[in-house]
């Protein structure tokens, strides 16, 4: 599968290579996270890693940060084989890594974050002073104008992310890892980031980039790396790719998720009249001025980046989030001001992104998780019907094919998978018109995936309106009657479903100059 | 995630002695305890002892059902003890008599006005409570705690930190009878232990049957996963700390009766003991777990061990200590069975 002329070696050559992975292996449990991977980071340059959700980027990335130990494989650094532990050894190893969220104390100034749990000790006690001067240099040298003593909730994202980038240099890291850096930054942030990047590279620091903005990291890149379930698919520097190339090696040969029922439409289910929600940073929107109608037995595919305000839209649907303006019809008619409950009683529901946090109440078992939502169907009077309920739970257990002992069985005895049937079991119920569903899935095996969108696709044939995200392009090429791209909370481009993979992820994708 | 799956598979075909024990430890402890002081006294085990002391426990019974109700939710009612004094005060005001100077007579209402009045004013505290922690978002332990000063400085300065003592009413003003609940005794059965028993039944009944009862289960265990799937998690939680409230009246009224005299002071520290009988009874402090039968065991534990400990002649200091043991060990095994449960994969 190995594409391109630099095909990594066994012995990586230690002037060009400062740290190499060489057929690293991590499972977890039964699940094989990553396959045998060789992965080089080059000496004063930025290596891009690209992969889809549940490649194995973030797994990798662990295992060179010391958050993991491989299960097998090595790492090699400067020449020699190492054994990182744990994060502490990685830092005093010179490898420091960004994540995606921000790991700063946001009530405390950028002086006290930047030399958190190593400060430095004078005779009575902590030397703020050298501190304040250290931290200074250090802000001279990314050219950026941050006082030492702000605190750090006072500052912009992009600025949050300079501290964590002067943070890894403060204690002299020549290997940076930084996880998705531009996901929550504005264009002119972006910008910034990239010049001190291009700094760094001239310092010698080695940088390993990953990115969903596809477009955005061909711009900085000078090595790219395609992972794709758990496997190094293709490795090439930046001269012999282009986009499409990228694209291609990511996503791969599909398996068959279905293709949309021939269904009829009817009449329009839910519209979105210049729905507008406000970001939950208190700054702009999320959902900006946005249109959609959706008609009885249609399937919407929802795609966008992380970002780009498919959440907040569907969580404003549901009446979790307020609108700042716009209207949501159902069925013709408004919801505006109807309640979580109320809005589940007229036909419209939503299945959320994290099951754990949002879906599943955990010290439930399977079957109260599943009649959670249409209580009152087998309340009568004063009591629940157990009987009735019961009936409601083996119907929906076998409707939505949960694997489980019994309606009995904790709900944490389910694999992702079948969690996931739960939820969505639990909302199909109710006997909704309209079932919204944010990235149903999301961390579920490629079968259950299967299951969930033949489950949809039999609803919409039924008559049932279909919206569901998705962050993986494969998926929008399903079940789905019509596809539409979403940045920056709007609507940047609508599809049929005989269009190409390509032409989807270029819609959603950022470039600069935009 | 299929780590967990296995984890639980084998879990449970090794189900054997060990989780036997754990499962039913509240109800091994009371039978421990009653054996151990049948042996050290011979007045332990009679039926006479066992009525007083369930007449003690059915005090403590009623603060911890209403208190394990708002602990299902995942909250903590530190005013219960607070609650009992002043209603039990207010109850004894009304019992003196109500003088209305503007029209110049004195009311006296009947026993079950003061009832129903009594049960008003608990329900009243528990939704300032729950309105204090639903809609303004207080911390449930700063707002309880900070009714706790509240309601017992109103109780002192009803009173002027005095007691009512005369509750037995007359019968020519028509207000008789409101020592029944603490003295009579149905079939020999103290009217406090009856009044225990009908709560339980209507809170177990609560809980298990209606949907009021798993709106309180599932927005105790994951109150975004509850408000997703259309509960009105808000109502429920002002509702628990009304409940809260009104079985702390309940209590108080029970307790004046017993008492013949209400005191601004009853309860101090009763909100202590509640918490320990939840705990005890195997409830979870993060909510969603917990019922009424092991809230029961937990009260009886507590009140056996400590009324044994008086019988068979321990100093009050040591029943302290025993107490507090009791307490720690009970949420050490509440840790050992939900430690790996609970976890989010």
């Amino acid at each position: 599968m190995t594409e391109g002329t630099e095909i990594p070696n066994s012995t990586p050559d230690t002037a060009e290579v400062v740290l190499a992975a060489r057929n690293v292996a991590k499972s977890f449990g039964a699940v094989q996270a990553l396959k045998g991977v060789h992965f080089d980071v080059h000496r004063g340059q930025v290596t891009t890693l690209f992969g889809e959700n549940g490649a194995g980027k973030s797994t990798l990335m662990k295992i060179l940060s010391g958050v993991h130990l491989p299960t097998s494989g090595e790492l090699i650094l400067d020449g020699t084989p190492v054994q990182i532990g744990s994060t502490v050894e990685a830092r005093d190893l010179g490898i420091s890594i960004i994540h995606q969220e921000l790991s700063l104390a946001p009530n405390m100034t950028v002086r006290d974050n930047i030399f958190m749990g190593r400060e430095i000790m004078g005779p009575f006690g902590v030397n703020y002073a050298e501190e304040e001067r250290q931290c200074r240099e250090l802000m001279r040298e990314l050219e950026e104008d941050i006082d030492p003593l702000t605190p750090v909730e006072d500052l912009r994202l992009g600025q949050q992310q300079i501290v964590e980038i002067a943070r890894a240099l403060s204690v002299n890291s020549r290997i940076l890892i930084m996880d998705e850096p531009t996901s929550a930054l504005s264009a002119s942030e972006v910008e910034v980031l990239f010049k001190v990047i291009h700094d760094l590279k001239a310092k010698g620091v080695s940088i390993v980039y990953i990115s969903h903005h596809l477009e955005e990291a061909l711009t900085i890149t000078d090595h790219a790396v395609v992972l794709r379930d758990g496997v190094m698919t293709a490795y090439a520097p930046r001269a012999e790719i282009d986009l499409e190339w990228i694209v291609r090696n990511m996503v791969g040969e599909n398996f068959d998720l279905g293709s949309p029922p021939d269904s009829t439409f009817g009449a329009p289910a839910l519209e979105l009249k210049g729905l507008s929600v406000a970001s939950h940073t208190g700054a702009g929107l999320a959902v900006d001025k946005l249109d959609l109608t959706v008609r009885k037995g249609e399937i919407v595919c929802i795609y966008g980046l992380m970002g780009a305000g498919r959440t907040e839209m569907m969580e404003t649907v549901a009446g979790r989030l307020q609108p700042v303006a716009g209207d949501i019809l159902l069925n013709g008619e408004s919801v505006q001001g109807l309640t979580i409950a109320q809005r589940i009683d007229t036909g419209l529901v939503l299945v959320p992104e994290d099951r754990q946090r949002d879906g599943l109440v955990q010290t439930m078992t399977v079957g109260r998780n599943l009649s959670l939502s249409s209580i009152a169907s087998f309340t009568k009077g004063l009591f629940t019907n157990l009987r009735e309920e019961a009936r409601i739970i083996e119907d929906s257990i076998k409707e939505v094919t949960v694997k489980t002992d019994g309606p009995g069985a904790p709900i944490g005895s389910l694999s992702g998978g079948n969690q996931q049937k739960v939820v969505i079991g639990k909302m199909l119920v109710t006997h909704p018109d309209v079932i919204l569903l944010d990235e149903p899935s999301r961390g579920i095996d490629i079968g259950a995936k299967a299951e969930v969108f033949r489950i949809l696709a039999e609803h919409a044939k039924k008559g049932m309106a279909v919206v569901y995200s998705t962050s993986e392009v494969g998926e929008c090429l399903s079940i789905a009657h019509r596809i539409i791209v979403m940045r920056r909370g709007k609507i940047a481009a609508e599809f049929t479903h005989e269009t190409t993979k390509e032409a989807i992820m270029a819609a959603s994708g950022e470039s600069l100059v935009a | 995630m299929s780590d967990t799956t296995a984890g639980t598979a084998s879990k449970k075909s090794s189900f054997n002695i060990v989780q036997l024990l754990l499962e039913g430890r509240a109800f091994f402890a009371l039978i421990a305890i009653i054996v151990i002081f049948s042996i050290l006294s011979p007045n332990y085990a009679t039926v006479s002892n066992f009525l007083i002391m369930a007449n003690h426990v059915a005090i403590f019974g009623l603060l911890a059902i209403g208190m394990m109700l708002v602990i299902l939710n995942g909250g903590i009612d530190l005013s219960v003890g607070s609650v009992l004094g002043l209603t039990g005060v207010f109850a004894g005001f009304l019992m003196q008599g109500v003088e209305i100077e503007s029209a110049g007579v004195i009311l006296y209402p009947p026993v079950w006005a003061v009832v129903v009045l009594t049960l008003a004013l608990g329900a009243f505290v528990g939704f300032c409570n729950g309105a204090l922690v639903a809609w303004f978002k207080v911390p449930a332990f700063v707002a309880t705690l900070g009714s706790l000063y509240v309601a017992r400085g109103v109780a002192l300065l009803m009173t002027n930190g005095l007691t009512y003592n005369n509750l037995s009413g007359s019968a020519d003003l028509g207000n008789t009878g409101f020592d029944w609940l603490g003295f009579n005794r149905i079939a020999g059965v103290p009217v406090g232990v009856i009044i225990l028993a009908v709560v339980a039944i209507a809170a177990g009944l609560l809980l298990a049957r209606t949907a009021f009862g798993r709106w309180l289960y599932s927005s105790g265990g994951n109150e975004r996963a509850a408000e997703l799937s259309g509960v009105p998690v808000k109502r429920v939680q002002i509702t628990v700390y009304m409940l809260s409230g009104v079985c702390a009246a309940i209590a108080g009224l029970v307790l004046s009766s017993q008492l013949t005299s209400a005191g601004p002071t009853a309860g101090t520290t009763y909100e202590l003991t509640a918490i320990a009988a939840v705990v005890v009874g195997g409830a979870s402090l993060m909510g969603g777990r917990g019922t009424v039968r092991g809230t029961l065991l937990g009260a009886f534990v507590i009140g056996f061990l400590s009324d044994g400990l008086v019988i068979i002649g321990v100093s009050s200091y040591w029943q302290t200590v025993f107490t507090g043991a009791v307490i720690v060990l009970a949420v050490m095994l509440n840790s050992i069975q939900y430690g790996g449960k609970g976890k989010r994969t």
